[in-house]
C-alpha cells in the first residue's frame, strides 16, 4: 500500500505543480494582455484614483478636481468652464477627454512615464505619480474679451502672437460647461444629450474644427501672391481690371457693391475688398502659384496640431479658371478655420514667416518642475520680408481709411481685412462676417498679436452682417487686451460700431 | 526534514524497541503557531493602513481572539495529542486567520454586507469541535466500526437540501435560525471514513479478484460482488449532487473514490474504471445540465462576454484580477477584486489574494497547502492499520482535490465549479469541516508517532 500512498502523493504534487504553473501564466505571462482588456476597469479606476493635474492660463488654475468617495473617486471641475472649454475640452468618465484634457493626458492624469523620479522604483512600488500640469500660453484677459465680445452669436476668435506662434486666445460660441460632463451620473449623461442635441452645437470647436468660406479676408492670400508672382509690383499702379469680370470661359458677370473697382490699383482694391480685381488678380496668378501660395501660408495642412488636431484649411488644388476666381476671393470651395486666418495675419504681421501655433508653453510636474517646454517654429515663410511689408502697408490702410475702421486702436499700428462670406444654398444663410487683423503698440519693435473672428450670424438685419461691422469691434477688443490697453472693454458688435462700418462699405460680393 | 524512526516501507515490520524518547516537537508547534498569529495581525493592519491610513480599530481584539484560539487548540493537542505533527496546526491557523483578513479587507468595500463576523463566529465553532475531537476521540480505529453509520449520514445530509429552496441556482444550503449551514461539506468527512472502512475491509478481495480485460494482466475489472455496494454509493451521492447542482463536491467525491481505490487495491484496473466513468458522467452531465455546458463555455471562452458586449463575466473578472496582481501584487487593501461582484468572498476569494499579494504570495498559499496534504500523507504512511492508512490519504486528499478543483477554476484551468477554498474562503460549514479534518489529521499524526514511542502510554 506504501507505493500506492506514494504515487497518490506525486499525483497531488502534479496538482500543485499545474496549479503554480497556471498562475505564473495568468499572472506573469498573460498579465499585460488582461491588464489591457477594455472591459477591466482597474485602468479607469486608477486614472480616477487621484486628482487630475491641473491646466493653467496666465498663472492661474482653470481646472479642479472633486473627491466623490466613489469607486471612480475625482471628477474633474472647471473654474470658468464655458469660457475655456474650446481650450480644456472635457475629461469626462463617460464619454472620454478632448482637447487638451484628451491630448495632455498622459501629463494630466498621472500615467506619463516621464513624470516618475525614479521608473523602475515606479514599477516596484506601484505608486502612481501625481497629475502633472499643463501652463498654456492662454492670455487670460484677451480669451476674455473675445468671449465677451462675440457674446450670445455664433461665431469663434483665434488670436496668435506673430513671433513665435503663441496662441493667445482660442474662443467658440456658444460654449458649454464640461465640468457637466465629469461624472457618471445621470447628470453627465442628460448634460451629453442636451448638448448634442443642441442646434448650436456647443461641443462644436469653431476656432478651429469648423471650415468657413473665408470671404474677402482670403484676398490677403491672393495680394500676397500676386506680389510674389510679380503680377503686381507697384501697389499704386492701375492693374487693368474690368468691372464686372467675365469669369473666364463662362458668361458669368463677377460684380461689386462698390464702384471705383474698374482698373483700381492693389492699394484702392484691397482697401475697398474689389472682387471684380482679385478674382481676376488669382486667375494672373495661375493655379500653380496661388496653391503654392495658399499651402504657405498653412492650407491644405493635414498635419497640424496645437497639440489637438486642427481640420485642415482648404484650397482646390484641381481647378479652372472660373473656378479659380471665385476661389481667389475666398469662395468656391475655399473654406479656412478661425485660426487659420489668424496664421494668415500673423504671417504679414511677422515679416512673411508663418509660425506653427501653439497653446501649451511647458509642462511640469505637480511640484514645479518642468518636463517639456515648446517654443516657436517658423513651418514656412509664405512671402519675403520686402512682400510682408507691403501688405502690412496694405492691411494697415484698411483699418486707416477703409473697411476696417471700427478696429482702429489709439497708440498702436492696426492692420485688418473684412470679410462677407456667403453660404447656403443661392446664398439663402445669413452671411458669415469675417474680420482678420494684427497691432503693433506704437513704440513696440514687433506686432504682438493676429487675430481672426468669425461670426456666424448676428440675429440682427442682414444688412448689419459685415466684417467690418460684427466682427471687427471683437478684434478691436482681444488686440486691445493684449496690447494692455484695458478699459475700453470689447463694445458691443452688433451696436453702435456695426452702424458705423455698414456704412462705410459691404465688402465682398 | 528528515525523520529518523520512521517505518520502512512494510507493513508489518515489528515496531523497534527505542530506549530514547521521540521527541514531541510541541515547542516548534507553539513557536510556530505564535508567528502565524502575528503574521495574520500584521495583515490585519496592512488592510487597515492601506484602506484608511489608521491600525483597523479591531487589530487587537482580533489578534487575542486568534491568539487564544489556537492557544487553546494547542494546549488541547499537548494534552491528548503530544506526538502529532507540528505543522498540521500552525498551517490551519495561518489560513483561516489570512482567510479572516481577506473577508475583513472585502467587507470594507461592501459597507452593507459584513461577513468576517460571521466568520469568526463559525472559526471559534470549528476550533472548539478540533478541541472536543482531539480531547475525545482517543484513537482514529474508533471511527472504523462506523463506518455503515457514516455512509448512511452521509446520503442522508446529502439529500437534506433537496427540501430546501434552492440558493443561487444551487441546492446545497439549509438555513436554521438565520445561519446557513452547507451539510454536503461534513458529507466529506463521513464519506472518506465510510470509504476508509469498507475499503480497509474488503481490499483484499477487490484487489485480488475480477475477470481479466483481454490480455492484460494489470487491467482486471473486480466482481460484480464487491463492486456493487461501491458503485452503487458513488452513482447515488453523484445523483443527489447533479440533483442539487453542485458539480465541485461531486468532482471531489469521484476523485476521492478514485484514489483511495487505488491506494486500497493497487489495481490500475480502478483508475480506468474511474476515468471511463467520469468521461461517461462529464459528457451526460455536460450534455444534459444547461448550468455545467455554459460553465464548459466559459472555461473555453472566458471573455466572450465581453465580446457579445454584455460585459466581463465573473470568471473574467476573476482572471483580470490574477493579473493585475503580478509578481509581487499591488498590496493588501489595494487590489480591486471586488469587481468580481458575487461570491468573491467565498468561491473567488484566491483572487483577491491573487491580486493584492501577487504570486509570490499565491504560491505561498498553494504551498501551505501543499505541505497541509504532505503531512497527512506523511502520517499515512507511517501508520500500520489500514484505515488508518486509508484515512489519512482520504482526508489529506480532500484537502488537495479541493483546492486543486476551486483554484483552478478560479484561474482558468479546469471549468469553474463552487467550491469553497479550505479556510480562506466565506462559508461556515466549510471551515468548521476543514478543522475537524484536520483534528482527525492531528489524531492519526499522533497515533503514528506514538507507536514507535516506547515510553508513550498507549
Amino acid at each position: 500500500m506504501t507505493k500506492y500512498i506514494r504515487r497518490a502523493t506525486v499525483l497531488c504534487a502534479l496538482l500543485l505543480v499545474a496549479l503554480l504553473v497556471n498562475a505564473t501564466r495568468i499572472q506573469l505571462f498573460q498579465a499585460q494582455s488582461y491588464d489591457d482588456n477594455p472591459a477591466n476597469r482597474r485602468r479607469t479606476i486608477a486614472r480616477y484614483d487621484q486628482p487630475r493635474g491641473d491646466i493653467v492660463v496666465g498663472g492661474g488654475t482653470v481646472t479642479g478636481s472633486k473627491d466623490t468617495g466613489e469607486l471612480l473617486r475625482h471628477e474633474r471641475t472647471y473654474r470658468n468652464g464655458p469660457l475655456y472649454a474650446p481650450v480644456t475640452g472635457f475629461a469626462s468618465q463617460l464619454y472620454g477627454t478632448t482637447f487638451l484634457e484628451n491630448a495632455e493626458d498622459a501629463i494630466l492624469s498621472g500615467t506619463d512615464p516621464i513624470l516618475a523620479p525614479l521608473p523602475l522604483w515606479g514599477d516596484m512600488t506601484r505608486a502612481q505619480n501625481p497629475g502633472g500640469t499643463v501652463v498654456t500660453t492662454l492670455n487670460p484677459a484677451a480669451q476674455q474679451a473675445a468671449f465677451k465680445g462675440l457674446g450670445s452669436r455664433r461665431g469663434a476668435v483665434a488670436a496668435i502672437e506673430p513671433s513665435t506662434g503663441r496662441i493667445l486666445a482660442l474662443v467658440s460660441t456658444p460654449s458649454y460647461d464640461p465640468g457637466e460632463l465629469s461624472g457618471t451620473g445621470s447628470g453627465a449623461t442628460q448634460a451629453w444629450a442636451r448638448l448634442n442635441g443642441d442646434a448650436g452645437k456647443p461641443m462644436l470647436n469653431r476656432a478651429i474644427r469648423q471650415t468657413y468660406p473665408p470671404g474677402s479676408t482670403f484676398k490677403v492670400v491672393t495680394a500676397a501672391a500676386a506680389l510674389e508672382a510679380g503680377v503686381v509690383n507697384d501697389l499704386d499702379t492701375s492693374t487693368a481690371s474690368p468691372d464686372p469680370y467675365r469669369l473666364p470661359g463662362t458668361t458669368t458677370r463677377l460684380t461689386n457693391e462698390i464702384k471705383g473697382c474698374e482698373d483700381a490699383s492693389l492699394r484702392e482694391a484691397f482697401e475697398w475688398s474689389c472682387n471684380t480685381v482679385f478674382a481676376k488678380l488669382g486667375v494672373d496668378v495661375g493655379l500653380a502659384d496661388m496653391t503654392h501660395t495658399a499651402a504657405d501660408f498653412g492650407f491644405n495642412d493635414r498635419t497640424l496640431k496645437i497639440p489637438f488636431s486642427v481640420v485642415p484649411s482648404n484650397f482646390d488644388t484641381r481647378l479652372d479658371n472660373a473656378q479659380l476666381a471665385l476661389s481667389s476671393i475666398g469662395q468656391f470651395d475655399t473654406r479656412a478655420t478661425p485660426l487659420q486666418m489668424a496664421m494668415v495675419s500673423a504671417a504679414v504681421a511677422g515679416g512673411g514667416s508663418v509660425k506653427a501655433p501653439y497653446l501649451v508653453e511647458r509642462t511640469t510636474t505637480k511640484g514645479g518642475a518642468t518636463l517639456s517646454t515648446n517654443g516657436p517654429s517658423t513651418v514656412h515663410q509664405a512671402m519675403n520680408p520686402t512682400t510682408a511689408l507691403l501688405m502690412r502697408e496694405l492691411m494697415t490702410d484698411v483699418v486707416t481709411e477703409g473697411t476696417g475702421t471700427s478696429a482702429a486702436i489709439p497708440g498702436a499700428t492696426v492692420g485688418g481685412k473684412t470679410g462677407t462670406a456667403q453660404h447656403g444654398l443661392d446664398n439663402s444663410g445669413l452671411p458669415y462676417a469675417w474680420f482678420i487683423s494684427w497691432a503693433q503698440a506704437d513704440g513696440s519693435m514687433e506686432p504682438a498679436v493676429a487675430v481672426a473672428v468669425v461670426v456666424e450670424d448676428a440675429a440682427a438685419n442682414r444688412g448689419d452682417i459685415s466684417g467690418g461691422g460684427d466682427a471687427a469691434p471683437i478684434a478691436k477688443a482681444v488686440m486691445e487686451a493684449v496690447l494692455g490697453f484695458g478699459g475700453r472693454g470689447a463694445g458691443g458688435g452688433g451696436g453702435g460700431g456695426g452702424g458705423g462700418g455698414g456704412a462705410r462699405g459691404v465688402p465682398g460680393r | 526534514m528528515m525523520q529518523r524512526g520512521m517505518p520502512g516501507t512494510t507493513v508489518t515490520a515489528a515496531p523497534p524497541a527505542p530506549a530514547v524518547r521521540l521527541p514531541r516537537r510541541r515547542g516548534i508547534e507553539f513557536t510556530l503557531i505564535v508567528l502565524a498569529v502575528l503574521l495574520c495581525v500584521y495583515g490585519y493592519c496592512a488592510v487597515g493602513f492601506a484602506k484608511n491610513g489608521t491600525v483597523p480599530p479591531g487589530a487587537a481584539g482580533y489578534g487575542a481572539g486568534l491568539g487564544v484560539l489556537a492557544l487553546l487548540a494547542h494546549l488541547a493537542v499537548r494534552l491528548r495529542a503530544p506526538y502529532a505533527d507540528p505543522l498540521l496546526l500552525p498551517i490551519a491557523v495561518l489560513l483561516n486567520g489570512l482567510g479572516l483578513v481577506l473577508i475583513y479587507r472585502l467587507d470594507l468595500e461592501t459597507p452593507g454586507d459584513r461577513a468576517a463576523p460571521i466568520q469568526l463566529i463559525w472559526s471559534t465553532l470549528g476550533v472548539a469541535l478540533f478541541i472536543v475531537a482531539v480531547l475525545v476521540l482517543r484513537d482514529h480505529r474508533v471511527l472504523q466500526r462506523y463506518t455503515y453509520v457514516s455512509v448512511v449520514t452521509a446520503l442522508a445530509l446529502l439529500i437534506l437540501p433537496i427540501l430546501f429552496p434552492a440558493v443561487n441556482g444551487a441546492r446545497i444550503w439549509i438555513r436554521i435560525a438565520g445561519f446557513s449551514i452547507q451539510p454536503g461539506e461534513f458529507a466529506k468527512v463521513l464519506l472518506a471514513v465510510f470509504y476508509a472502512g469498507y475499503l480497509a475491509a474488503n481490499r483484499n478481495a477487490l484487489a485480488y479478484t475480477g475477470r481479466q480485460i483481454w490480455k492484460f494482466k494489470r487491467l482486471q475489472l473486480p466482481t460484480g460482488r464487491v463492486l456493487g455496494p461501491i458503485v452503487a454509493i458513488w452513482l447515488l451521492s453523484v445523483l443527489v449532487l447533479v440533483l442539487e447542482r453542485d458539480l465541485g463536491t461531486s468532482l471531489l467525491f469521484f476523485g476521492l473514490f478514485v484514489i483511495l481505490l487505488y491506494v486500497a487495491t493497487g489495481r490500475t484496473g480502478w483508475i480506468a474504471v474511474g476515468l471511463l466513468l467520469a468521461c461517461v458522467g462529464a459528457v451526460a452531465v455536460g450534455w444534459l445540465e444547461p448550468h455545467v455546458h455554459s460553465r464548459v463555455q466559459d472555461w473555453l471562452h472566458p471573455f466572450a462576454s465581453i465580446e457579445a458586449g454584455q460585459g466581463p463575466n465573473q470568471l473574467a473578472q476573476s482572471l483580470f484580477a490574477f493579473a493585475a496582481g503580478g509578481m509581487l501584487g499591488t498590496g493588501l487593501g489595494l487590489g480591486h477584486s471586488i469587481l468580481i461582484g458575487f461570491a468573491a468572498k467565498s468561491d473567488f476569494i484566491l483572487a483577491t489574494a491573487g491580486e493584492e499579494l501577487g504570486l509570490v504570495g499565491l504560491s505561498a498559499i498553494f504551498l501551505l497547502y501543499a505541505l497541509l496534504v504532505e503531512r497527512g500523507h506523511r502520517a499515512g504512511l507511517a501508520l500500520r492499520d489500514p484505515f488508518g492508512r486509508l484515512l489519512a490519504i482520504g482526508l489529506a486528499s480532500i484537502m488537495a482535490l479541493q483546492v486543486f478543483v476551486i483554484a483552478g477554476g478560479v484561474t482558468g484551468l479546469i471549468p469553474l465549479t463552487g467550491m469553497a477554498m479550505p479556510f480562506l474562503a466565506q462559508g461556515g460549514s466549510s471551515v468548521v469541516t476543514n478543522w475537524i479534518i484536520v483534528a482527525l489529521l492531528i489524531r492519526i499524526s499522533d497515533s503514528a508517532r506514538s507507536q514507535y514511542d516506547g515510553t508513550a502510554a498507549p
